[in-house]
């Protein structure tokens, strides 16, 4: 059996998180494959539909990258994410999907280190959840 | 169906070290929609430029995807050359293989490929689905306003005012000059302040465009770029201002430390400034002893005030001068005098006398009254002893701290600041003295705090910036605005309630209310589109099919085995 290899979605932010992956790629710092980010203007945007679909169909995580509170470029938007995105794990939870699977976290454009450290503890932990039980299962 | 054109760049061995190039371009002529697929050594080069601009011509490709570098710096660069190709610049859409791929799996190269391929796959999905967009288009009012009254909001406005732009210049107090008004000689080159200050007034008032406004508070700021409306109390009376650019000068306070090494029960204990005051009128004598980072560089307000140590510095050697046989000293974490000039007026305070002995915040000097001066009590870390000081004065450097009515200013602007009140520029580094909000600048210790020297540069760069649109006479605002499907909007007013610029209401559309969106006003943040129940609303450029389309594109990528 080959060693289990997630597939790991993340929405990042225009100007802080997407900024922080970039700093990390320019500071070359090395983090495992397996997460592959979408640009958005704003947390705000990211729809909670999004991470149902990534879900149910086979995405093993769903990371949702935004600035800290208080640094969003459009004021207030990451406090409609940090609200929105635990509504949306709480559905999770209740339907029986391990909301584990979805992370919210702040990565400023200044924290490369902090987008590796995001990434690969995101990896360890999805790695240890195993693959998405949804993987495969054609709805 | 999209005749999509693909190009993957090598940037020179920056991504090819990790990805396999040709493996990539392989993969991607298999995508659908794609028509052509090329690699560039340099994508961004002339040779690659033109390359990419005759193929999008040779193959009529209607949408192009570059995967190269970040879209963060580079894709204006690429827009610009579809646009000279003839095709719509939102029709580009770029693919980051460098940043995010090559240089974070630079030793995993299958890996690393194969990631580039499933972004690339993303890329090309979200791209069928782009649409051409038309930029918005306004007026721009010919008028500038500036908040605050101090160097750095003098300098900008007699600067605006000086190219022929009507600039109104709205202080708060019943004077022009700010901080700088109680401050007699600038350091270090110790130039005199009055007749800076007379002089940056008098180039406005002498201007026939230069409109002062005193005593006056602004209450309401409508509008956007362009088409900015203030109102504000002058006096008694209510006025009203339409303007183009907004300058935000409103300077910074002297932080009072009430209750720290006796400021407010030891008479002899004094800040920066009232020292300031005396010095003007030769009115110190006996033996001086400053305290610096006092309030500052601490849990709670742990930013370096920057000009503290360049005005004790300064005022030390005015002390000295003034009476000579006097005992100055200074007490400090670390002397902080960056600058040729800086560290020149420390190299001569250290020859000419003064005293510097440095204490740790775990053990922070101690003041008591004695006289009608005073005794400090500090723990020397050089000596690594305690030793006593006789003052006749103690002057505590305090920071500088944002003033408490720069929250209102922030909420009326719908401008940040940071968790010590200072306005947060659009980037540090790329966007000085500009606010993410367009049309709105900031300058001078509002910002952060800066010697008076930086002030002349902040304000300067400011009205620069300002006049930018002004002399544009017209702004365009990126198409990534936010627009409702009025057949699925059922006016839920979701969307109002998130907006953070009001940009959205909810009217009669097509005979049914609907949301409809003012372009002019969105920021395109995208946060109504989240909070629509109904998928009515959606953002140019990343609408919800977009997205779902880089999932279903990674989802086919990774799960069903491409190779």
């Amino acid at each position: 059996m080959t060693e289990f290899n997630p597939t790991i979605l993340a929405f990042c932010c225009n100007w802080c998180s997407y900024a922080g992956a970039d700093l990390a790629g320019v500071s070359r710092l090395q983090m495992p494959p397996n997460v592959h980010v979408v640009r958005v203007m704003c947390s705000a945007s990211v729809k909670p539909e999004y991470i149902f679909k990534s879900l149910v169909q086979g995405i093993d995580g769903v990371l949702v990258l935004g600035c800290h509170i208080g640094d969003c470029h459009y004021l207030t938007g990451n406090h409609r994410t940090a609200k929105r995105v635990p509504i949306a794990q709480k559905l999770l939870d209740d339907v029986g999907v391990d909301s584990r699977r979805v992370k919210l976290d702040w990565v400023s454009a200044a924290e490369g280190e902090k987008f590796q450290q995001v990434i690969t503890e995101f990896v360890d932990e999805i790695k240890g959840l195993g693959p998405n039980p949804m993987r495969g299962v054609r709805l | 169906m999209a005749r999509i054109g693909v190009f993957i760049c090598h940037c020179g061995h920056n991504i090819a070290s990790a990805v396999d190039v040709e493996a990539v371009l392989a993969y991607a002529k298999t995508l659908p929609g794609v028509v052509f697929a090329g690699h560039n050594i340099y994508s961004c080069s002339q040779e690659g430029l033109s390359s990419i601009k005759s193929s999008i011509k040779e193959h009529q490709l209607d949408r192009v995807v570059v995967a190269a570098c970040t879209p963060r710096t580079h894709e204006p660069l690429f827009r610009k050359a579809c646009e000279q190709a003839g095709i719509n610049k939102y029709l580009f859409e770029f693919v980051n293989i460098r940043e995010h791929v090559s240089w974070i799996h630079a030793k995993e190269p299958v890996a690393a490929t194969e990631k580039a391929k499933k972004l690339v796959a993303m890329g090309v999905a979200k791209a069928a689905l782009l649409q051409p967009q038309t930029e918005g288009e306004a007026a721009v009012t010919p008028v500038a306003v500036v908040l605050g009254g101090g160097l750095a909001g003098l300098t900008a406005a007699s600067s605006l005012a000086g190219q022929g732009i009507e600039t109104h210049l709205i202080e708060k107090s019943e004077r022009l000059g700010g901080l700088l008004r109680d401050v007699s000689v600038i350091g270090p080159e110790g130039e005199l302040a009055k007749p800076l200050l007379d002089d940056m007034i008098s180039r406005l008032t002498r201007s026939k465009h230069g409109h002062i406004h005193l005593k006056s508070t602004v209450k309401g700021i409508s509008g956007f770029v362009g088409n900015f409306e203030l109102t504000f109390v002058e006096g008694c009376d209510e006025k009203k201002i339409k303007a183009g650019a907004i300058i935000v000068a409103t300077g910074a306070n002297e932080f009072t430390p009430v209750g720290d090494y006796g400021f407010g029960s030891v008479p002899a204990v004094v800040t920066q400034l009232e020292l300031e005051r005396r010095l003007a009128k030769g009115d110190v004598a006996g033996d001086v002893v400053f305290i610096q980072c006092v309030g500052c560089r601490q849990p709670g307000r742990e930013y370096c005030s920057r000009i503290c140590c360049n005005v004790s510095l300064k005022n030390a050697l005015r002390l000295l001068t003034l009476s000579p046989g006097s005992a100055v000293t200074i007490i400090h974490r670390d002397i902080m005098s960056s600058g040729t000039a800086a560290e020149r007026v420390y190299k001569e305070a250290s020859e000419t006398g003064v005293r510097f002995v440095r204490y740790g915040l775990e053990r922070p000097p101690k003041v008591s009254a004695e006289g009608d001066g005073a005794v400090v009590e500090v723990f020397d870390e050089t000596l690594d002893e305690t030793i006593e000081l006789d003052a006749g004065l103690v002057v505590l450097a305090t920071p500088l701290v944002s003033p408490p009515d720069s929250e209102e200013t922030g909420k009326l602007l719908k401008v940040p600041r940071d968790k010590h009140g200072f306005f947060l520029e659009a980037h540090v580094k790329l966007r000085p003295n500009e606010f993410a909000t367009d049309g709105v600048f900031v300058c001078g210790s509002a910002r952060w705090p800066v010697s008076a020297r930086e002030c002349i540069y902040q304000g300067l760069a400011a009205a620069a910036k300002a006049s930018i649109p002004i002399r544009e006479g017209k702004v365009v605002s990126e198409a990534i605005t936010a627009y409702a499907d009025v057949d699925k909007c059922a006016a839920c007013g979701n969307c109002v309630l998130t907006c953070p610029y009001d940009a959205i209401e909810i009217i009669q559309v097509k005979g049914k209310l609907a949301a409809k969106v003012n372009e002019a006003v969105c920021k395109g943040c995208g946060s109504c589109v989240a909070a629509c129940p109904n998928d009515a609303m959606q953002q140019k450029g990343f609408t919800t099919q977009q997205l779902g389309a880089m999932i279903d594109a990674l989802v086919k990528g990774a799960l069903e085995g491409a190779q």
